[in-house]
Protein backbone atom coordinates (compact mmCIF):
# COMPACT_ATOMS: atom_id res chain seq x y z
CA UNK A 1 0.00 0.00 0.00
CA UNK A 2 1.32 3.41 -0.98
CA UNK A 3 -0.07 6.36 0.89
CA UNK A 4 0.45 10.04 0.28
CA UNK A 5 -0.48 11.83 3.48
CA UNK A 6 -1.19 15.56 3.77
CA UNK A 7 1.28 16.44 1.04
CA UNK A 8 2.03 20.11 0.42
CA UNK A 9 4.32 21.13 -2.38
CA UNK A 10 5.07 24.56 -3.83
CA UNK A 11 7.44 25.69 -6.55
CA UNK A 12 8.67 29.25 -6.16
CA UNK A 13 5.51 30.33 -4.34
CA UNK A 14 3.19 28.43 -6.66
CA UNK A 15 1.22 25.93 -4.64
CA UNK A 16 0.94 22.76 -6.68
CA UNK A 17 -0.12 20.15 -4.14
CA UNK A 18 -2.30 21.37 -1.32
CA UNK A 19 -2.90 18.87 1.46
CA UNK A 20 -3.11 15.96 -0.93
CA UNK A 21 -4.27 12.62 0.46
CA UNK A 22 -4.48 9.46 -1.57
CA UNK A 23 -3.75 5.78 -1.11
CA UNK A 24 -2.96 3.25 -3.80
CA UNK A 25 -4.11 -0.27 -3.18
CA UNK A 26 -1.82 -3.23 -3.79
CA UNK A 27 -2.24 -5.17 -7.00
CA UNK A 28 -4.87 -2.75 -8.29
CA UNK A 29 -4.73 -0.20 -11.06
CA UNK A 30 -5.43 3.34 -9.94
CA UNK A 31 -5.84 5.97 -12.61
CA UNK A 32 -5.34 9.58 -11.56
CA UNK A 33 -7.02 12.06 -13.82
CA UNK A 34 -6.86 15.82 -13.78
CA UNK A 35 -6.32 18.81 -15.96
CA UNK A 36 -3.02 19.68 -17.51
CA UNK A 37 -0.77 21.46 -15.04
CA UNK A 38 -2.68 20.30 -11.98
CA UNK A 39 0.34 18.54 -10.51
CA UNK A 40 -0.18 14.94 -11.57
CA UNK A 41 3.42 14.41 -12.61
CA UNK A 42 4.60 16.14 -9.45
CA UNK A 43 2.44 13.78 -7.40
CA UNK A 44 3.86 10.75 -9.21
CA UNK A 45 7.44 11.84 -8.57
CA UNK A 46 6.70 12.07 -4.85
CA UNK A 47 5.94 8.35 -4.82
CA UNK A 48 9.50 7.40 -5.82
CA UNK A 49 11.17 10.19 -3.86
CA UNK A 50 12.29 12.20 -6.87
CA UNK A 51 10.51 15.17 -5.36
CA UNK A 52 10.34 15.69 -1.62
CA UNK A 53 7.19 17.16 -0.08
CA UNK A 54 7.34 20.51 1.72
CA UNK A 55 5.24 18.84 4.38
CA UNK A 56 3.37 15.56 4.70
CA UNK A 57 4.52 11.99 4.33
CA UNK A 58 4.93 9.39 1.62
CA UNK A 59 4.41 5.92 3.04
CA UNK A 60 5.33 2.71 1.32
CA UNK A 61 4.09 -0.30 3.30
CA UNK A 62 4.31 1.89 6.39
CA UNK A 63 7.87 2.98 5.64
CA UNK A 64 8.19 6.76 5.54
CA UNK A 65 10.35 7.63 2.52
CA UNK A 66 11.75 10.60 4.39
CA UNK A 67 13.20 8.49 7.17
CA UNK A 68 15.22 6.05 5.09
CA UNK A 69 18.73 6.56 3.75
CA UNK A 70 19.85 6.54 0.17
CA UNK A 71 20.80 2.89 0.14
CA UNK A 72 17.43 1.82 1.50
CA UNK A 73 15.70 4.12 -0.97
CA UNK A 74 17.61 2.47 -3.81
CA UNK A 75 16.58 -0.96 -2.57
CA UNK A 76 13.00 0.20 -2.44
CA UNK A 77 13.15 1.71 -5.91
CA UNK A 78 14.07 -1.67 -7.35
CA UNK A 79 10.44 -2.62 -6.82
CA UNK A 80 9.35 0.20 -9.13
CA UNK A 81 9.14 0.72 -12.84
CA UNK A 82 8.35 4.16 -14.14
CA UNK A 83 7.27 5.60 -17.46
CA UNK A 84 8.14 9.27 -17.57
CA UNK A 85 5.86 11.69 -19.36
CA UNK A 86 8.46 12.41 -22.03
CA UNK A 87 9.90 8.92 -22.00
CA UNK A 88 13.27 9.90 -20.52
CA UNK A 89 15.02 7.39 -22.76
CA UNK A 90 18.82 7.52 -22.63
CA UNK A 91 19.57 9.40 -25.81
CA UNK A 92 23.16 8.23 -26.20
CA UNK A 93 22.33 4.53 -26.50
CA UNK A 94 20.04 2.70 -28.91
CA UNK A 95 16.59 1.30 -28.19
CA UNK A 96 17.85 -2.18 -27.48
CA UNK A 97 20.32 -0.93 -24.89
CA UNK A 98 17.70 1.34 -23.37
CA UNK A 99 15.39 -1.55 -22.67
CA UNK A 100 18.24 -3.85 -21.68
CA UNK A 101 19.62 -1.22 -19.30
CA UNK A 102 17.69 -2.23 -16.16
CA UNK A 103 18.44 -5.90 -16.89
CA UNK A 104 22.15 -5.26 -17.22
CA UNK A 105 22.23 -3.14 -14.08
CA UNK A 106 20.34 -5.41 -11.76
CA UNK A 107 20.35 -8.98 -13.08
CA UNK A 108 23.15 -11.21 -14.20
CA UNK A 109 21.60 -12.65 -17.32
CA UNK A 110 23.30 -14.21 -20.28
CA UNK A 111 23.35 -12.10 -23.43
CA UNK A 112 20.96 -14.59 -25.03
CA UNK A 113 18.40 -14.16 -22.27
CA UNK A 114 18.71 -10.38 -22.47
CA UNK A 115 18.07 -10.44 -26.21
CA UNK A 116 15.06 -12.71 -25.74
CA UNK A 117 13.55 -10.50 -23.06
CA UNK A 118 14.15 -7.23 -24.88
CA UNK A 119 12.71 -8.56 -28.14
CA UNK A 120 9.61 -9.85 -26.46
CA UNK A 121 9.20 -6.55 -24.62
CA UNK A 122 9.46 -4.61 -27.87
CA UNK A 123 7.03 -6.96 -29.52
CA UNK A 124 4.49 -6.34 -26.75
CA UNK A 125 4.44 -2.63 -27.49
CA UNK A 126 4.24 -3.19 -31.24
CA UNK A 127 7.76 -2.08 -32.06
CA UNK A 128 9.61 -5.11 -33.37
CA UNK A 129 12.51 -4.26 -35.62
CA UNK A 130 13.48 -0.85 -34.27
CA UNK A 131 15.97 -2.07 -31.69
CA UNK A 132 18.99 -0.61 -33.44
CA UNK A 133 17.53 2.88 -33.86
CA UNK A 134 18.47 5.74 -31.57
CA UNK A 135 15.77 7.44 -29.45
CA UNK A 136 16.06 10.63 -31.55
CA UNK A 137 15.05 8.65 -34.64
CA UNK A 138 11.67 7.67 -33.17
CA UNK A 139 8.38 9.52 -33.08
CA UNK A 140 7.05 10.76 -29.75
CA UNK A 141 4.56 7.94 -29.53
CA UNK A 142 7.18 5.33 -30.32
CA UNK A 143 9.44 6.71 -27.61
CA UNK A 144 6.55 6.49 -25.17
CA UNK A 145 6.05 2.84 -26.01
CA UNK A 146 9.75 2.09 -25.64
CA UNK A 147 9.54 3.75 -22.22
CA UNK A 148 6.65 1.45 -21.34
CA UNK A 149 8.66 -1.58 -22.42
CA UNK A 150 11.68 -0.41 -20.39
CA UNK A 151 9.59 0.20 -17.27
CA UNK A 152 8.09 -3.29 -17.40
CA UNK A 153 11.20 -5.26 -18.31
CA UNK A 154 12.13 -6.15 -14.72
CA UNK A 155 8.54 -7.15 -13.96
CA UNK A 156 8.33 -4.70 -11.07
CA UNK A 157 5.88 -4.85 -8.19
CA UNK A 158 4.67 -1.33 -8.85
CA UNK A 159 4.55 0.43 -12.19
CA UNK A 160 4.02 4.16 -12.50
CA UNK A 161 2.81 5.40 -15.86
CA UNK A 162 2.82 9.12 -16.59
CA UNK A 163 0.34 9.45 -19.44
CA UNK A 164 1.23 6.22 -21.25
CA UNK A 165 -1.25 6.82 -24.04
CA UNK A 166 -0.95 10.55 -24.62
CA UNK A 167 0.32 11.20 -28.11
CA UNK A 168 -0.62 7.76 -29.42
CA UNK A 169 -3.20 7.14 -32.10
CA UNK A 170 -6.48 5.60 -30.87
CA UNK A 171 -5.54 2.11 -31.99
CA UNK A 172 -2.12 2.24 -30.35
CA UNK A 173 -3.71 3.70 -27.21
CA UNK A 174 -5.91 0.67 -27.06
CA UNK A 175 -2.94 -1.64 -27.57
CA UNK A 176 -1.13 0.00 -24.65
CA UNK A 177 -4.22 -0.01 -22.44
CA UNK A 178 -4.71 -3.69 -23.17
CA UNK A 179 -1.05 -4.36 -22.52
CA UNK A 180 -1.36 -2.68 -19.13
CA UNK A 181 -4.46 -4.68 -18.29
CA UNK A 182 -3.12 -8.03 -19.46
CA UNK A 183 0.31 -7.70 -17.88
CA UNK A 184 -1.35 -6.56 -14.68
CA UNK A 185 -3.53 -9.68 -14.67
CA UNK A 186 -0.49 -11.80 -15.28
CA UNK A 187 2.09 -10.15 -13.01
CA UNK A 188 -0.30 -8.65 -10.45
CA UNK A 189 1.60 -5.42 -10.13
CA UNK A 190 0.26 -2.30 -8.51
CA UNK A 191 -0.40 0.14 -11.33
CA UNK A 192 -0.57 3.89 -10.95
CA UNK A 193 -1.51 5.63 -14.15
CA UNK A 194 -1.74 9.33 -14.88
CA UNK A 195 -4.08 10.12 -17.70
CA UNK A 196 -6.39 12.65 -19.29
CA UNK A 197 -7.95 9.96 -21.36
CA UNK A 198 -11.22 9.35 -19.59
CA UNK A 199 -12.36 6.45 -21.80
CA UNK A 200 -9.04 4.70 -21.30
CA UNK A 201 -9.36 5.28 -17.57
CA UNK A 202 -12.78 3.64 -17.48
CA UNK A 203 -11.32 0.68 -19.25
CA UNK A 204 -8.11 0.14 -17.28
CA UNK A 205 -8.87 1.41 -13.81
CA UNK A 206 -9.95 -0.50 -10.76
CA UNK A 207 -10.05 2.85 -9.02
CA UNK A 208 -10.13 6.33 -10.48
CA UNK A 209 -9.04 9.42 -8.56
CA UNK A 210 -9.38 12.99 -9.67
CA UNK A 211 -6.82 15.66 -8.81
CA UNK A 212 -8.13 19.20 -8.73
CA UNK A 213 -6.55 22.31 -7.24
CA UNK A 214 -3.80 20.29 -5.58
CA UNK A 215 -6.01 17.77 -3.83
CA UNK A 216 -7.96 14.61 -4.60
CA UNK A 217 -11.61 15.56 -4.91
CA UNK A 218 -13.10 12.19 -5.77
CA UNK A 219 -12.07 8.54 -5.77
CA UNK A 220 -13.99 5.45 -6.72
CA UNK A 221 -14.86 2.99 -9.44
CA UNK A 222 -15.55 3.93 -13.03
CA UNK A 223 -19.27 3.51 -12.31
CA UNK A 224 -19.06 5.99 -9.48
CA UNK A 225 -17.32 8.50 -11.72
CA UNK A 226 -19.87 8.18 -14.47
CA UNK A 227 -22.64 8.94 -12.02
CA UNK A 228 -20.81 11.52 -9.95
CA UNK A 229 -22.75 14.51 -8.66
CA UNK A 230 -19.64 16.57 -8.15
CA UNK A 231 -19.95 19.34 -10.76
CA UNK A 232 -16.16 19.50 -11.25
CA UNK A 233 -15.93 15.76 -11.94
CA UNK A 234 -18.98 15.92 -14.14
CA UNK A 235 -17.51 18.71 -16.21
CA UNK A 236 -14.17 16.89 -16.57
CA UNK A 237 -15.56 13.51 -17.58
CA UNK A 238 -17.94 15.02 -20.10
CA UNK A 239 -15.20 17.31 -21.37
CA UNK A 240 -17.40 20.36 -21.26
CA UNK A 241 -16.38 23.99 -21.37
CA UNK A 242 -19.27 24.96 -19.15
CA UNK A 243 -19.04 24.31 -15.44
CA UNK A 244 -17.23 25.27 -12.26
CA UNK A 245 -13.71 24.76 -13.67
CA UNK A 246 -12.49 28.14 -14.84
CA UNK A 247 -10.39 28.03 -17.96
CA UNK B 1 32.09 57.24 -5.55
CA UNK B 2 29.11 54.99 -5.95
CA UNK B 3 30.41 53.09 -8.90
CA UNK B 4 33.54 52.21 -6.95
CA UNK B 5 31.41 50.83 -4.14
CA UNK B 6 29.37 48.92 -6.70
CA UNK B 7 32.55 47.50 -8.03
CA UNK B 8 33.70 46.24 -4.67
CA UNK B 9 30.24 44.90 -3.98
CA UNK B 10 30.48 42.90 -7.18
CA UNK B 11 33.87 41.51 -6.22
CA UNK B 12 32.47 40.62 -2.81
CA UNK B 13 29.53 38.82 -4.36
CA UNK B 14 31.82 36.94 -6.68
CA UNK B 15 34.04 35.78 -3.82
CA UNK B 16 30.98 34.69 -1.83
CA UNK B 17 29.78 32.87 -4.91
CA UNK B 18 33.08 31.02 -5.28
CA UNK B 19 33.06 30.03 -1.60
CA UNK B 20 29.46 28.92 -1.84
CA UNK B 21 30.28 26.84 -4.91
CA UNK B 22 33.20 25.32 -3.06
CA UNK B 23 30.85 24.23 -0.26
CA UNK B 24 28.39 22.44 -2.53
CA UNK B 25 31.31 21.03 -4.46
CA UNK B 26 32.71 19.42 -1.32
CA UNK B 27 29.34 17.79 -0.64
CA UNK B 28 29.30 16.57 -4.22
CA UNK B 29 32.80 15.11 -3.95
CA UNK B 30 31.78 13.40 -0.73
CA UNK B 31 28.81 11.80 -2.51
CA UNK B 32 31.04 10.67 -5.36
CA UNK B 33 33.53 9.10 -2.97
CA UNK B 34 30.70 7.37 -1.10
CA UNK B 35 29.48 5.92 -4.37
CA UNK B 36 32.92 4.35 -4.82
CA UNK B 37 32.46 2.37 -1.64
CA UNK B 38 28.96 1.27 -2.52
CA UNK B 39 29.70 -0.03 -5.98
CA UNK B 40 32.74 -0.98 -7.93
CA UNK B 41 33.57 1.42 -10.72
CA UNK B 42 31.76 0.91 -14.02
CA UNK B 43 34.58 -0.37 -16.26
CA UNK B 44 32.81 0.12 -19.59
CA UNK B 45 32.06 3.74 -18.88
CA UNK B 46 35.55 4.31 -17.51
CA UNK B 47 37.07 2.90 -20.66
CA UNK B 48 34.83 5.01 -22.92
CA UNK B 49 35.81 8.11 -21.02
CA UNK B 50 39.51 7.29 -21.12
CA UNK B 51 39.30 7.03 -24.87
CA UNK B 52 37.33 10.26 -25.12
CA UNK B 53 39.53 12.28 -22.77
CA UNK B 54 42.83 10.67 -23.62
CA UNK B 55 43.15 9.03 -27.00
CA UNK B 56 40.89 11.46 -28.86
CA UNK B 57 42.75 14.43 -27.39
CA UNK B 58 46.29 13.40 -28.35
CA UNK B 59 46.34 15.39 -31.55
CA UNK B 60 45.11 18.67 -30.13
CA UNK B 61 47.33 18.34 -27.06
CA UNK B 62 50.36 17.52 -29.21
CA UNK B 63 49.66 20.48 -31.45
CA UNK B 64 49.37 22.92 -28.53
CA UNK B 65 52.52 21.52 -26.96
CA UNK B 66 54.42 21.84 -30.23
CA UNK B 67 53.58 25.50 -30.78
CA UNK B 68 54.14 26.48 -27.17
CA UNK B 69 57.55 24.77 -27.14
CA UNK B 70 58.54 26.51 -30.37
CA UNK B 71 57.43 29.91 -29.12
CA UNK B 72 59.23 29.38 -25.82
CA UNK B 73 62.46 28.58 -27.60
CA UNK B 74 62.15 31.68 -29.72
CA UNK B 75 61.26 33.98 -26.82
CA UNK B 76 64.03 32.57 -24.65
CA UNK B 77 66.45 33.23 -27.47
CA UNK B 78 65.72 36.99 -27.52
CA UNK B 79 66.42 37.26 -23.81
CA UNK B 80 69.34 34.83 -23.65
CA UNK B 81 71.11 36.41 -26.61
CA UNK B 82 71.43 39.73 -24.77
CA UNK B 83 73.37 38.24 -21.88
CA UNK B 84 75.00 35.61 -24.04
CA UNK B 85 73.54 32.51 -22.37
CA UNK B 86 71.81 30.89 -25.34
CA UNK B 87 72.95 27.48 -24.00
CA UNK B 88 70.29 27.94 -21.30
CA UNK B 89 67.42 27.86 -23.82
CA UNK B 90 67.13 24.06 -23.61
CA UNK B 91 66.60 23.91 -19.83
CA UNK B 92 64.31 26.94 -20.01
CA UNK B 93 62.03 25.22 -22.50
CA UNK B 94 62.19 21.83 -20.79
CA UNK B 95 61.59 23.11 -17.27
CA UNK B 96 58.78 25.44 -18.34
CA UNK B 97 57.08 22.62 -20.16
CA UNK B 98 57.36 19.88 -17.54
CA UNK B 99 56.83 21.99 -14.46
CA UNK B 100 54.25 24.44 -15.67
CA UNK B 101 52.99 24.67 -19.20
CA UNK B 102 52.58 20.98 -19.93
CA UNK B 103 50.16 20.34 -17.05
CA UNK B 104 48.42 23.72 -17.14
CA UNK B 105 47.91 23.94 -20.88
CA UNK B 106 46.79 20.34 -21.06
CA UNK B 107 44.32 20.92 -18.25
CA UNK B 108 42.93 24.07 -19.88
CA UNK B 109 42.63 22.41 -23.27
CA UNK B 110 40.93 19.34 -21.80
CA UNK B 111 38.60 21.60 -19.84
CA UNK B 112 37.60 23.29 -23.07
CA UNK B 113 37.34 20.06 -25.02
CA UNK B 114 36.01 17.53 -22.51
CA UNK B 115 34.90 19.48 -19.44
CA UNK B 116 32.43 21.41 -21.56
CA UNK B 117 31.02 18.25 -23.03
CA UNK B 118 30.75 16.56 -19.63
CA UNK B 119 28.72 19.49 -18.32
CA UNK B 120 26.48 19.72 -21.36
CA UNK B 121 25.97 15.96 -21.59
CA UNK B 122 24.98 15.58 -17.96
CA UNK B 123 23.05 18.85 -18.13
CA UNK B 124 20.98 17.58 -21.04
CA UNK B 125 20.35 14.33 -19.22
CA UNK B 126 19.25 16.31 -16.22
CA UNK B 127 16.71 18.50 -18.00
CA UNK B 128 15.31 15.62 -20.04
CA UNK B 129 14.72 13.60 -16.86
CA UNK B 130 17.29 10.96 -17.80
CA UNK B 131 19.02 11.48 -14.45
CA UNK B 132 15.66 10.98 -12.72
CA UNK B 133 15.18 7.83 -14.76
CA UNK B 134 18.59 6.54 -13.61
CA UNK B 135 17.66 7.23 -10.01
CA UNK B 136 14.34 5.46 -10.27
CA UNK B 137 16.20 2.47 -11.70
CA UNK B 138 18.36 2.57 -8.54
CA UNK B 139 21.43 3.46 -10.55
CA UNK B 140 23.46 6.05 -8.70
CA UNK B 141 24.31 8.79 -11.23
CA UNK B 142 27.47 9.62 -9.27
CA UNK B 143 28.65 6.09 -9.72
CA UNK B 144 27.41 5.75 -13.26
CA UNK B 145 28.20 9.15 -14.75
CA UNK B 146 30.55 11.09 -12.47
CA UNK B 147 33.13 8.62 -11.22
CA UNK B 148 34.12 7.18 -14.62
CA UNK B 149 34.72 10.71 -15.89
CA UNK B 150 36.65 11.84 -12.84
CA UNK B 151 38.84 8.76 -12.71
CA UNK B 152 39.45 8.74 -16.46
CA UNK B 153 40.44 12.38 -16.31
CA UNK B 154 42.73 11.73 -13.35
CA UNK B 155 44.49 8.91 -15.24
CA UNK B 156 44.70 10.55 -18.64
CA UNK B 157 45.79 14.07 -17.69
CA UNK B 158 49.33 13.08 -16.61
CA UNK B 159 49.75 11.02 -19.76
CA UNK B 160 48.60 13.90 -21.94
CA UNK B 161 50.75 16.26 -19.95
CA UNK B 162 53.84 14.13 -20.70
CA UNK B 163 52.93 14.05 -24.38
CA UNK B 164 52.51 17.80 -24.40
CA UNK B 165 55.83 18.38 -22.62
CA UNK B 166 57.76 15.99 -24.84
CA UNK B 167 56.42 17.42 -28.06
CA UNK B 168 56.96 20.93 -26.69
CA UNK B 169 60.61 20.19 -25.96
CA UNK B 170 60.92 18.67 -29.41
CA UNK B 171 59.42 21.83 -30.95
CA UNK B 172 61.83 23.93 -28.92
CA UNK B 173 64.69 21.80 -30.17
CA UNK B 174 63.63 22.15 -33.80
CA UNK B 175 63.49 25.94 -33.51
CA UNK B 176 66.81 25.99 -31.64
CA UNK B 177 68.66 23.88 -34.13
CA UNK B 178 67.03 24.65 -37.46
CA UNK B 179 65.59 28.17 -37.22
CA UNK B 180 68.10 29.73 -34.85
CA UNK B 181 70.93 27.61 -36.21
CA UNK B 182 72.41 26.81 -32.80
CA UNK B 183 74.09 23.60 -31.67
CA UNK B 184 71.45 20.98 -30.92
CA UNK B 185 73.73 18.89 -28.73
CA UNK B 186 74.06 21.76 -26.29
CA UNK B 187 70.26 21.98 -26.07
CA UNK B 188 70.01 18.34 -25.03
CA UNK B 189 73.08 18.26 -22.79
CA UNK B 190 71.98 21.29 -20.84
CA UNK B 191 68.55 19.76 -20.26
CA UNK B 192 70.24 16.68 -18.78
CA UNK B 193 72.39 18.89 -16.63
CA UNK B 194 69.66 21.11 -15.19
CA UNK B 195 66.51 19.02 -15.12
CA UNK B 196 65.82 16.84 -12.10
CA UNK B 197 63.53 13.87 -11.88
CA UNK B 198 61.43 15.79 -9.35
CA UNK B 199 60.64 18.40 -12.02
CA UNK B 200 58.92 15.68 -14.00
CA UNK B 201 56.97 13.99 -11.26
CA UNK B 202 55.93 17.21 -9.60
CA UNK B 203 54.53 18.24 -12.98
CA UNK B 204 52.67 14.94 -13.07
CA UNK B 205 51.25 15.48 -9.59
CA UNK B 206 49.90 18.78 -10.85
CA UNK B 207 48.34 17.08 -13.85
CA UNK B 208 46.61 14.51 -11.63
CA UNK B 209 45.18 17.24 -9.41
CA UNK B 210 44.05 19.31 -12.42
CA UNK B 211 42.40 16.25 -13.92
CA UNK B 212 40.40 15.68 -10.76
CA UNK B 213 39.46 19.35 -10.54
CA UNK B 214 38.25 19.75 -14.10
CA UNK B 215 36.20 16.56 -14.21
CA UNK B 216 34.71 17.08 -10.77
CA UNK B 217 33.61 20.63 -11.46
CA UNK B 218 32.38 19.88 -14.96
CA UNK B 219 30.25 16.92 -13.93
CA UNK B 220 29.01 18.72 -10.84
CA UNK B 221 27.90 21.68 -12.95
CA UNK B 222 25.97 19.35 -15.25
CA UNK B 223 23.64 18.31 -12.43
CA UNK B 224 22.87 21.96 -11.74
CA UNK B 225 21.27 22.46 -15.13
CA UNK B 226 17.65 23.52 -15.10
CA UNK B 227 15.27 25.08 -17.55
CA UNK B 228 15.97 24.31 -21.16
CA UNK B 229 18.81 24.51 -23.64
CA UNK B 230 19.72 27.88 -22.19
CA UNK B 231 20.20 26.27 -18.79
CA UNK B 232 22.52 23.69 -20.30
CA UNK B 233 24.48 26.43 -22.05
CA UNK B 234 24.79 28.35 -18.82
CA UNK B 235 26.18 25.45 -16.78
CA UNK B 236 28.56 24.56 -19.58
CA UNK B 237 30.02 28.06 -19.54
CA UNK B 238 30.20 27.99 -15.76
CA UNK B 239 31.92 24.61 -15.86
CA UNK B 240 34.66 25.86 -18.16
CA UNK B 241 35.16 29.16 -16.34
CA UNK B 242 35.12 27.69 -12.84
CA UNK B 243 37.36 24.77 -13.78
CA UNK B 244 39.88 27.15 -15.33
CA UNK B 245 39.89 29.42 -12.30
CA UNK B 246 40.31 26.53 -9.89
CA UNK B 247 43.04 25.00 -12.04
CA UNK B 248 45.06 28.22 -12.07
CA UNK B 249 44.46 28.70 -8.37
CA UNK B 250 45.54 25.13 -7.62
CA UNK B 251 48.56 25.64 -9.85
CA UNK B 252 49.76 28.49 -7.68
CA UNK B 253 49.19 26.54 -4.47
CA UNK B 254 50.89 23.41 -5.81
CA UNK B 255 53.84 25.33 -7.21
CA UNK B 256 54.46 26.95 -3.86
CA UNK B 257 54.21 23.60 -2.07
CA UNK B 258 56.05 21.35 -4.51
CA UNK B 259 58.97 23.36 -5.83
N1 LIG C 1 10.59 21.39 -11.24
C1 LIG C 1 9.62 22.32 -11.24
N2 LIG C 1 9.92 23.60 -10.99
C2 LIG C 1 8.95 24.54 -10.97
N3 LIG C 1 7.65 24.30 -11.22
C3 LIG C 1 7.29 23.05 -11.50
C4 LIG C 1 8.25 21.99 -11.53
N4 LIG C 1 7.61 20.84 -11.81
C5 LIG C 1 6.31 21.18 -11.97
N5 LIG C 1 6.11 22.50 -11.78
C6 LIG C 1 4.82 23.21 -11.84
O1 LIG C 1 3.88 22.42 -11.15
C7 LIG C 1 2.64 22.43 -11.83
C8 LIG C 1 2.18 21.02 -12.06
O2 LIG C 1 3.06 20.38 -12.98
P1 LIG C 1 2.85 18.89 -13.44
O3 LIG C 1 3.93 18.58 -14.39
O4 LIG C 1 2.71 18.02 -12.26
O5 LIG C 1 1.45 18.96 -14.20
P2 LIG C 1 0.62 17.76 -14.79
O6 LIG C 1 -0.62 17.65 -14.00
O7 LIG C 1 1.47 16.57 -14.89
O8 LIG C 1 0.26 18.33 -16.23
P3 LIG C 1 0.26 17.58 -17.63
O9 LIG C 1 -0.98 16.80 -17.68
O10 LIG C 1 0.26 18.69 -18.62
O11 LIG C 1 1.47 16.76 -17.67
C9 LIG C 1 2.83 23.24 -13.09
O12 LIG C 1 2.27 24.50 -12.89
C10 LIG C 1 4.32 23.34 -13.24
O13 LIG C 1 4.63 24.61 -13.76
MG1 LIG D 1 2.46 15.65 -16.34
Amino acid sequence: MIILENIDKSFKGLKVLDNLNISFEDKKITVVIGRSGEGKSVMLKHIVGLIKPDSGRVLFNDIDLNTINKKELNELRKKFGMVFQDGALFDSINIFENIAFPLRQHLKLSEGDIIKKVMSGLNDVGLSGIELKMPSELSGGMRKRVAVARAMILEPEIVLFDEPTTGLDPIMSDVINNLIISTQKQLKYTGIIISHDIEGAYKTADIIAMLYKGAIIETGSAEKFKKSDNPVVKQFVTGSMVGPIVI
Amino acid sequence: MNFILDYFEKIGFYILYLINELGSLIIYIWNCILSLFRYSINIDNLFDQMVFIGVDSFFIIGLTGLFVGMVLSLQAYYAAKIVGVTYMIGPTVALSMTRELGPVLTALMITARCGSSMASEIGTMKISEQIDALEVMSVDPYYFLSMPRIIASMIMLPILSIVSSLIGILGGYVVYKFFLGLNGTVFVDMIYKYMKLSDIYNGLIKAVVFGIILATISTYKGYEASGGSKGVGRVTTQAVVLSSIYILFADYILTSILF
